[in-house]
């Protein structure tokens, strides 16, 4: 499988009157094609401004990609021209957001929104554009579709809706899909319905996807490789299996301690991460876990831990994963 | 559904055949009824004192509003509440404010639950200003300071406005109300779904440890199953307004008998990659119909894999199949 995606480096910034938000500080990552990813983390890790950035869809000012590159099939997306790049963004790259209802036109036919993305990207004709636009909603699982084509999007269902967003995404064949929460604002069966329609689409058509969630769950369920970020970094990415049986990250740890588990018997206790994440507006130094962490020494205030291979496949950005792991070891 | 329990303790709260029924209204200046919205439609259960009963279901099912009603935030259709052996619809305003005292509740969103323009102080003070408990300034600041600390904050934090602190401190703030009064029973709707799985994990003890010390007893509102069965010692299952499933926590996620429940189960993801594999991942079609026309009969059978013609049109009884689990199906 040869490598779709290639991020190095990437740092994105705020600024704001608080100071400068270092939203991504610093994140590399790849995505091989036709595989899924997870990206998790809780609120202000950076996981969407990381995706968006990979669009170069994040608003300056106040936001601004400082430094890294994104190579995208060998071409480097940061220094592509605005019309290298409109190609490929809803071409090659698409993108389904977390809220159907604000991410498609509330103004234009859901019709129209279809064809207009693929007349500029297909260069279809009108006509072509519609049958493909029918074809593009049964296939999402929409009935009627042809009657749905002159319908706006407060027609729909909030599940309806995200199906449109996935059909639209899937219009011009892309090569990769990022989905940012895709699910999160949905009840849990038609979550299963979008997720279920997304695996089966995208293993169907050889698209690579992105999924970001802080949902543990979608991302075992769904995900062939994870990234675990934490203030701005990549804290331990592997595969699923290694993520979730053999962490070797004190917070990718503590999530998974902190989750209830509907497989599991009432009574046991969970395992809450002490205090909050840090403020990005402050410089931080060492890691950025370290003051909620239970394995910290006094390395971990001074040096900044790097991302390191530890197995095939297997990176994590901690100084004491010797010790986690035999803790670990132990437990069990 | 009577599902009350088999011991001779009478039960701190029995919510019996309660309806709500909204009007839909059509027409400017000649207002009309032309529909209504069954919210809740016939719903019974019952609470020991100590007990956490949760109830379940998707958006639209009628969950929120059982729990305002239990509150008399709004005026039942029909029905009897009765807590703590008085039917409150029949209480004048000075008996039901008496018993407000001894029921409280704790919000989703800890961001408009808390008035922006009080200091914590005021705003966990003011219960019991109003309802004349430490009338004495000094004594109730020293009796939100250790209400504050009870909840796992800094007393200092009285003298801060809610926009000074994080989502999981305000929620923290949103509990210290709710204890002011020293309530019996807490409804608490979505109490912990706006808030990151690390700090969710906080809260969610924070409610264990509250429940065993002061004895309380909560209605515990929540879409997420895994933190339900987690917390609740008993789970009531709502679709569309009706009960379909009642039982012990334990008994309903090992052995769910109600098709609907079965679904909802199997539509929820589980954070452990390896036990994902093993799952059937059967999904159920098509989305929740609105309250406002609902099936005939049963109303989940058009979207129920066991459905025969029957179920078209007759409204299903609740049966106890085992003792304390009760399922509205007869097919089961």
């Amino acid at each position: 499988m040869a490598t779709l995606l290639e991020v190095e480096n990437l740092r994105t910034q705020f600024e704001t009157s608080a100071g400068t938000v270092r939203a991504v500080d610093g994140v590399s990552y790849t995505v091989e094609e036709g595989e899924t990813v997870g990206i998790v983390g809780e609120s202000g890790c950076g996981k969407s401004v990381g995706a968006l950035s990979v669009l170069r869809l994040i608003p300056n000012p106040p936001g601004r990609v400082v430094g890294g590159s994104i190579r995208f099939r060998g071409e480097d997306l940061l220094a592509m021209s605005d019309e290298k790049l409109h190609a490929v963004r809803g071409g090659q790259i698409a993108m389904v957001f977390q809220e159907p209802m604000t991410s498609l036109n509330p103004v234009l036919t859901i019709g129209l929104q279809l064809c207009e993305t693929m007349q500029f990207h297909l260069k279809l004709s009108h006509e072509q554009a519609r049958l493909r636009a029918v074809e593009l909603l049964g296939m999402v699982g929409i009935s009627e579709p042809g009657r749905r084509l002159d319908q706006y999007p407060h027609h729909l269902s909030g599940g309806m809706r995200q199906r449109v967003m996935i059909a639209l995404a899937m219009s011009c064949k892309p090569k990769l899909i990022i989905a940012d929460e895709p699910t999160t604002a949905l009840d849990v069966t038609i979550q299963a319905q979008i997720l279920e329609l997304m695996k089966d689409l995208t293993k169907r058509f050889g698209v690579a996807l992105i999924v970001i969630t802080h949902n543990l769950g979608v991302v075992a369920r769904y995900a062939d490789r994870v990234n675990v970020m934490y203030a701005g970094r990549i804290v331990e990415s592997g595969t699923a299996a290694d993520i979730y049986h053999r962490p070797m990250h004190p917070y990718t740890l503590g999530l998974l301690r902190s989750v209830p588990r509907m497989d599991r018997p009432r009574g046991e206790k969970l395992i809450p991460i002490d205090g909050q994440p840090p403020d990005l507006t402050r410089e931080i130094t060492g890691c950025a876990y370290r003051p909620r962490c239970s394995f910290a020494t006094e390395r971990c205030a001074r040096e900044d831990p790097a991302l390191e291979e530890i197995g095939p496949g297997h990176r994590s950005a901690c100084f004491e994963r010797n010790r986690l792991a035999r803790v670990l070891k132990v437990a069990s | 559904m009577s599902a009350a329990p088999a011991s001779s303790q009478h039960p701190l709260l029995e919510v019996k055949n309660l309806r709500m029924h909204f009007p839909v209204t059509e027409g400017v200046m000649f207002r009309k009824v032309v529909a209504t919205v069954k919210a809740v439609d016939d719903v019974s259960f019952s609470l020991r004192a100590g007990e956490t009963l949760g109830l379940v279901g998707e958006s639209g099912c009628g969950k929120t509003t059982t729990g305002r009603c239990i509150l008399q935030l709004e005026r039942p259709t029909a029905g009897e509440i009765i807590f703590e052996g008085e039917d409150l619809a029949k209480l004048d305003r000075k008996g039901l404010v008496a018993k407000r005292e001894r029921m409280q509740v704790i919000f989703q969103d800890p961001y408009s639950s808390l008035n922006p323009r009080m200091k914590v102080g005021s705003i966990i003070g003011e219960p019991m200003k109003v309802h004349g408990i430490l009338p004495d300034a000094k004594q109730r600041r020293e009796r939100v300071a250790e209400l504050l600390s009870v909840c796992g904050l800094n007393p200092k934090f009285m003298d801060r406005y809610p926009h000074e602190m994080s989502g999981g401190q305000r929620q923290r703030v949103g509990i210290a109300r709710a204890l002011a009064l020293n309530p019996q029973f807490i409804v608490c709707d979505e109490a912990v779904s706006a808030l990151d799985v690390s700090i969710q994990a906080q809260v969610i003890n924070l409610l264990e440890d509250l429940r065993d010390k002061f004895n309380l007893s909560y209605l515990f509102i929540a879409h997420d199953l895994s933190v339900v069965r987690h917390l609740c010692h008993r789970v009531a299952v709502m679709y569309l307004g009706k009960l379909v499933e009642v039982a012990e926590s334990d008994e309903l996620f090992d052995h769910p008998r109600h098709p609907y429940t079965k679904a909802l189960l199997e539509a929820v993801p589980i954070p452990d990659p390896t036990v994902e594999k093993g799952r059937v991942h059967r999904i159920m079609q098509g989305e929740v119909p609105s309250p406002m026309n609902p099936p005939s009969g049963c109303v989940f059978h058009p979207r129920c894999p066991i459905a025969v013609d029957s179920c078209k049109h007759e409204v299903p009884q609740a049966r106890e199949l085992r003792p304390g689990h009760w399922v509205a199906c007869p097919r089961v």
